[in-house]
């Protein structure tokens, strides 16, 4: 069963007279359980897409036309309450901002706590703590209890990053939307993000839209994957596929733009 | 600890140069308090006797080291212009009063302004938002003195609801003080509240820009439960500062609003003080004035670190 359609998609960005489409007739779907990448340049509007799957908009930015079905529930057409008990509950996003994504003068415990007391009246004060440790563990951080009584500032970008998973996973969501998610870190951190949202797939069956400018952290990270450029999908098929028979010219030059051992001694 | 000891000696240095700043003050301006007491029409000799016995012979650094040493036990030393009168005991009938008076202009501010300023930031652009701002902006720009007479004819001449010029003192009917302080404190609140509405309302408008408000609308909070569970504790801490600005400026205006209402208050003592170079009292009042406001910034950083956890007290 596909867990996400989207069909034609549009948004625009209305100021005044000025009209702009920004995601122009997107379409495409996802199976339960699937990693689908999204790739393109900044300003491609993959990252208004993902905001707008999340409900989140921006003045001035709109949606014109298409339909957007989740879950079996048409997302663009539910009245605002029941779009708000989607969000951070069955659906989930990361941001690339791992440093200013949390509230400073708010404890880590109750911020990754926040989903289950919006969504889960049912569930008690102490069994609410539970699951937040857990989701802590859950994203491999060592010693859940001390990261739970932390504040931001304390701790580093790659664990501010994890704590955001841990918050954005706390409901068990059935889509994970990481959008930028890995850009903003190290390397090596990168890797172990991209490895973490991997298991996690793996272990909860959790979908995971990625959303990156980097081809190269896309093939790590996934299968099959759209590729973006000016606000239309250009390019869809399997990571392997997209690599070795690029139909597009963009897709050709971002694959070239990837830097690689070979190249370098051209210079 | 460490930290509250340097704050103390901040207080300590604060106060010497702030005394010693008066003191050189008065030793400049025209004036003498000797002929003052006496009247214009006391003989040179009856001046020079009494300036003789109230030490103002003296050289001036003689004069501010004597005051020291009876300052730093406590002892102001007795006023200049009443006769017998020590300048504690001065204080002790003025103090009450502007301390009344300030405490009940600040708990306006904080009882207005902030359910206004919040108010003003969630319907940023609304018809509420709109309202609010055209009446700060209007009485921003009215002063507490010219806002004193306004209240005074309207409320006091007008309505009758209160007889300007019949203070009563807290301690012989504390109700019918109150109801009398709270004319003046509105003149003095008034023009605050308007500038920490607005600066509330841009302090909270800003936050709701950042990063952290849009990962809570993507746990699925309302727009309310974002200002209130994570915008406003935020917004909070510039407007801290402010607030501290605030009680100074509000002890400031106390001073003039005193005279416009007839309160028998610190400022009223503080004029007529200067007005016959009473000194030792003037330097009590300043001495006063000072601490104070030292001791609220000390207070405020105390308050800081309660509500932004990022500042942590270090040596």
């Amino acid at each position: 069963m596909k867990l996400l359609e989207v069909k034609d998609l549009t948004i625009v960005f209305e100021e005044g007279r000025q009209r702009q489409t920004v995601v122009d007739h997107v379409g495409f779907s996802m199976d339960e359980g699937e990693i689908l990448g999204v790739v393109g340049e900044s300003g491609s509007g993959k990252s208004m897409m993902a905001h707008c799957l999340m409900g989140l908009y921006k003045p001035h930015e709109r949606v014109a036309e298409g339909s957007v079905l989740f879950d079996g529930q048409s997302l663009l057409d539910m009245p605002a309450e029941a779009r708000r008990q989607v969000q951070g509950n069955t659906m989930s996003i990361v941001f690339q901002e791992p440093m200013t994504s949390l509230n400073p003068v708010k404890k880590i415990g109750p911020q990754v706590e926040e989903s289950l007391y919006i969504h889960r009246k049912d569930v008690g004060k102490q069994e609410r703590r539970e699951l937040a440790l857990k989701a802590l563990q859950d994203v491999e951080l060592p010693n859940a209890r001390e990261v739970y009584d932390s504040y931001p500032h304390e701790l580093s970008g790659g664990m501010r990053q994890r704590v955001m998973i841990a918050s954005a996973i706390v409901c068990r969501p059935k889509l994970l939307i990481a959008d930028e998610a890995t850009t903003a870190l190290d390397v090596t951190i990168q890797a172990q993000i991209i490895r973490l949202l991997r298991k996690l797939n793996a272990s909860t069956g959790m979908s995971v839209l990625f959303i990156s400018h980097n081809l190269r952290v896309i093939q790590e990270i996934c299968s099959r994957a759209i590729v973006m450029w000016q606000g239309q999908i250009v390019e869809e098929g399997t990571v392997e596929e997209i690599f070795r028979r690029p139909q597009e010219d963009y897709t050709k030059r971002l694959i070239a733009a990837i830097p690689t051992r070979r190249k370098r001694r051209g210079f | 600890m460490k930290y509250v000891l340097k704050k103390v000696i901040t207080l300590i240095i604060t106060l010497l140069c702030i005394s010693a700043i008066t003191f050189g003050a008065f030793s400049v301006i025209p004036g003498d308090a000797a002929v003052s007491k006496l009247g214009v029409n006391a003989s040179p000799q009856q001046v020079e006797e009494l300036r003789e016995e109230m030490g103002l012979n003296d050289p001036i650094p003689v004069r501010y080291l004597s005051w020291l040493s009876g300052a730093v036990r406590g002892d102001f030393g007795d006023s200049y212009q009443y006769d017998n009168t020590t300048v504690a005991s001065l204080l002790a009938d003025r103090l009450p009063v502007t301390a009344l008076l300030a405490a009940m202009s600040f708990l306006m501010i904080l009882a207005l302004s902030l359910p206004l300023g919040i108010l003003s930031a969630r319907f940023s652009g609304k018809w509420p938002d709109i309202g609010i701002n055209l009446a700060t902006q209007v009485v921003m720009a009215i002063p507490s003195f010219f806002l004193g007479i306004i209240l005074t004819y309207v409320f006091g001449l007008v309505l009758h609801w209160f007889q300007p010029g019949q203070f009563v003192q807290p301690w012989e009917d504390l109700g019918a003080c109150l109801g009398y302080l709270a004319f003046p404190a509105a003149a003095v609140a008034l023009p605050k509240i308007a500038m920490v509405v607005k600066f509330l309302r841009g302090s909270v408008l800003a936050e709701m820009q950042k990063d952290y408000v849009r990962t809570a609308y993507s746990r699925g909070n309302t727009k309310g439960m974002v200002l209130y569970r994570h915008v406003l504790r935020n917004a909070f801490i510039p407007v801290i500062t402010f607030l501290a600005l605030v009680i100074a400026e509000i002890l400031a205006g106390s001073i003039i609003v005193e005279q416009v209402f007839s309160v028998p208050g610190v400022g009223r003592l503080l004029i007529t003080a200067i007005l016959n170079r009473d000194y030792p009292v003037v330097q009590a009042v300043v001495m006063y004035v000072t601490a104070l406001v030292v001791v609220i910034n000390f207070l405020v950083d105390l308050l800081y670190q309660a509500v932004d956890p990022r500042i942590k007290t270090s040596g």
